[in-house]
């Protein structure tokens, strides 16, 4: 693929803008955060041109913005916001992505890297029996239709009221595990039919379940809020989405979609950015369905915090309670909100689109939980399983720049292609094996499309928004074990 | 045809396919090997089972994706996998085939990838004096 060779114009080290005159039919400018060596990588692909196709959907406000982590995607890049007014703004499937509220959660403990390090082969050993995972992996939990309409509905609480942990995860999650707005007559017997079977899944691809050892502490007073005391401690990140629902739900919208952009007399630039009017019915039942695989992904996360506190029990022979097993936080990175935000100085209500972006909200903020009000929403930045993971705070400058939005990870770099044909699975296991860390997937030769190398480095992505000011780091994790699909 | 059936190309995230075809017919068969060859060895499906399939859609294009987005619902889904495509009819919006294959059996095909969705991204049908030509990339 060619290098981008569009005009960018520096703000600053952090802000580069692509002004509205670089294409015909730009509504906003685009606004990439990114360092300059970030830039340099960026510009390897036509990245930019999506984020300067996304400016072109009608009711988009203020920018077409682009995470440091973005990278090529359909339509809209991966690690793009986009917020359209809701009385004539659009919404589009390509800009909450196939994999519908994909997103991270993550656990804390009251163990120590001492404790859990000679026990680590045992421990992944048992979370990889104990929680679904890889292709086409069918859920321990087996559910009637009747009963899959009740988990679009409720989402998380549906785990919850199943016996999968508590009221207090709910609590610590975005939007309490549950979306408003669900509606499964919405949904399509195929995305049922897909659904039923992987529920309370981990999957396949780029998703995992994690147990970290805390390796440093940039803000104390800030992660002691969260339950995060020292150095050594041990946590337990987990990534996993909405399956083959959200898939199937994205791909019944999109020919809905396809049909609107006619209907509607819409002009785009690239037909994967299909989209409708939000107060459009097919605008409106896009997010009907949209709210039902988010929800469907609240749950799944929900069941795996379960089953990774029981392994956690069974490994140490004690109690989830004992062990201190509490839910930091839970963010969405693939997904579409109404919220309020102040543009040119006017309170409006917009649709932010997030793909591949994690909503970070400032301290204060009405829509975090109260224990987090003083110190602002929790972000959660997983890298690649070679290196690291973040833990960042909201900001009010996401407020005012971001739409409250921050990165959601590293991005790639390398295709999944190029990445086997430069690796093979078995040297990524010695690799991480080496730096001692464990890992256990259902697919060893596709453990390389997810190596270290096929990623940007996450510590360069998170510098950026830190420095940009649209999130404060925390802390950083490192991995001890993983579990892949 | 002389030639290939097909060829896998890269994507960042994901990874796509270029089908060819002497006719519009075997591009459409081609691709469908090329979604199926992605995900185990075509080599080691039985043709055990068949299933039809009829596909509506606006125009070309769209129904390459859905011909491909069904077939994935039902590996997906139904776990069946598929080695053989007779496209009895195709017009610029439907589109009639008999799929040949067998389910999934662990112990003897070897899942490569899970492929979830074929996209509209740098969707491109062509055809000049050689024949079809679609590259399609999908997402996993």
């Amino acid at each position: 693929m060619p290098r981008w060779q569009g005009q960018l114009i520096k703000i600053d080290d952090y802000h580069w803008q692509i002004p509205q005159s670089y294409k015909s039919g730009m509504r906003v400018p685009g606004i990439i955060y990114a360092s300059e060596k970030i830039l340099e990588s960026i510009r390897e692909e036509q990245t930019p041109e999506q984020v300067a196709n996304v400016a072109f959907l009608s009711g988009i406000v203020k920018a077409s913005l682009a995470m440091p982590d973005i990278h090529w995607g359909y339509g809209f890049p991966i690690g793009g916001v986009a917020a359209m007014d809701i009385e004539n703004g659009v919404i589009s499937p390509g800009g909450v992505g196939y994999d519908i509220n994909c997103g991270v959660r993550l656990l804390r403990t009251n163990l120590t890297e001492a404790e859990v390090r000679p026990k680590i082969n045992q421990l992944i050993n048992e979370l990889f029996v104990n929680i679904p995972s890889g292709l086409g992996s069918e859920g321990k939990i087996r559910i009637s239709q009747k009963e899959m309409e009740q988990l679009m509905l409720k989402g998380a609480s549906w785990a919850v009221e199943h016996g999968f942990g508590s009221k207090e995860d709910l609590e610590v999650t975005e939007e309490k595990g549950c979306m408003e707005g669900a509606d499964p007559s919405k949904i399509s017997d195929k995305a049922i039919k897909r659904g039923m079977p992987q529920a309370g899944t981990l999957g396949s691809g780029n998703h995992f379940l994690e147990v970290q050892v805390v390796k440093e502490i940039f803000d104390p007073e800030i992660a002691s809020v969260m339950g995060i005391n020292e150095v050594g401690q041990i946590l337990v990140l987990i990534h996993t989405g909405s399956r083959g629902f959200g898939h199937q739900v994205c791909t019944d919208h999109l020919r809905v979609m396809e049909e609107a952009v006619s209907k509607y007399g819409i002009r785009l630039p690239d037909r994967q950015l299909a989209c409708a009017p939000i107060k459009s019915p097919e605008g409106k039942d896009y997010l009907a369905a949209m709210a039902c695989a988010a929800n469907y992904a609240w749950n799944n996360r929900q069941c795996i915090t379960h089953w990774a506190r029981e392994s956690f029990s069974k490994v140490f022979s004690k109690s989830p309670q004992e062990l201190g097993m509490r839910q930091i936080y839970d963010v969405a990175h693939n997904i579409a909100k109404m919220e309020e935000h102040i543009v040119d100085g006017r309170r409006m209500k917009v649709c932010v689109h997030r793909k591949g972006a994690t909503r970070a909200f400032p301290a204060g903020h009405k829509d975090i939980p109260q224990c987090y009000k003083r110190i602002g929403q929790p972000v959660l930045i997983p890298g690649d399983m070679g290196r690291c993971s973040f833990i960042a705070v909201g900001t009010e400058r996401a407020m005012e720049e971001s739409f409250g939005s921050t990165c959601h990870g590293a991005g790639r770099v390398l295709s999944r292609g190029a990445a086997k044909r430069s690796l093979k699975g078995k040297d990524v296991v010695r690799e991480l094996q080496e730096k001692g860390i464990t890992v256990k997937a259902g697919s060893i030769p596709s453990l390389a499309e997810e190596a270290s190398q096929a990623y940007k480095d996450v510590t360069e992505v998170i510098e950026a928004v830190h420095q940009a000011g649209i999130s404060k780091k925390v802390a950083m994790a490192v991995p001890l074990g993983v579990i892949k699909g | 045809m002389v030639g290939k059936a097909f060829e896998v190309i890269d994507h960042t995230a994901d990874v796509g396919i270029i089908a060819y075809g002497a006719d519009i017919k075997q591009l459409f068969s081609n691709a469908a090997l090329a979604l199926f060859s992605l995900i185990t060895e075509l080599e080691s499906i039985v043709k055990k089972l068949q299933h039809n399939l009829e596909i509506n859609s606006k125009d070309k294009d769209s129904l390459l994706v859905e011909w491909l987005n069904e077939l994935i619902y039902l590996f997906d889904a139904e776990h069946v996998l598929f080695n053989r495509f007779d496209i009895e009819s195709l017009s610029d919006n439907r589109l009639k085939a008999i799929c040949y294959g067998e389910k999934v059996d662990p112990l003897r095909h070897k899942i490569k990838i899970g492929v979830k969705a074929a996209t509209y991204h740098m969707l491109k049908v062509d055809e000049d004096s050689q024949g079809y030509k679609a590259r399609v990339i999908f997402d996993i």
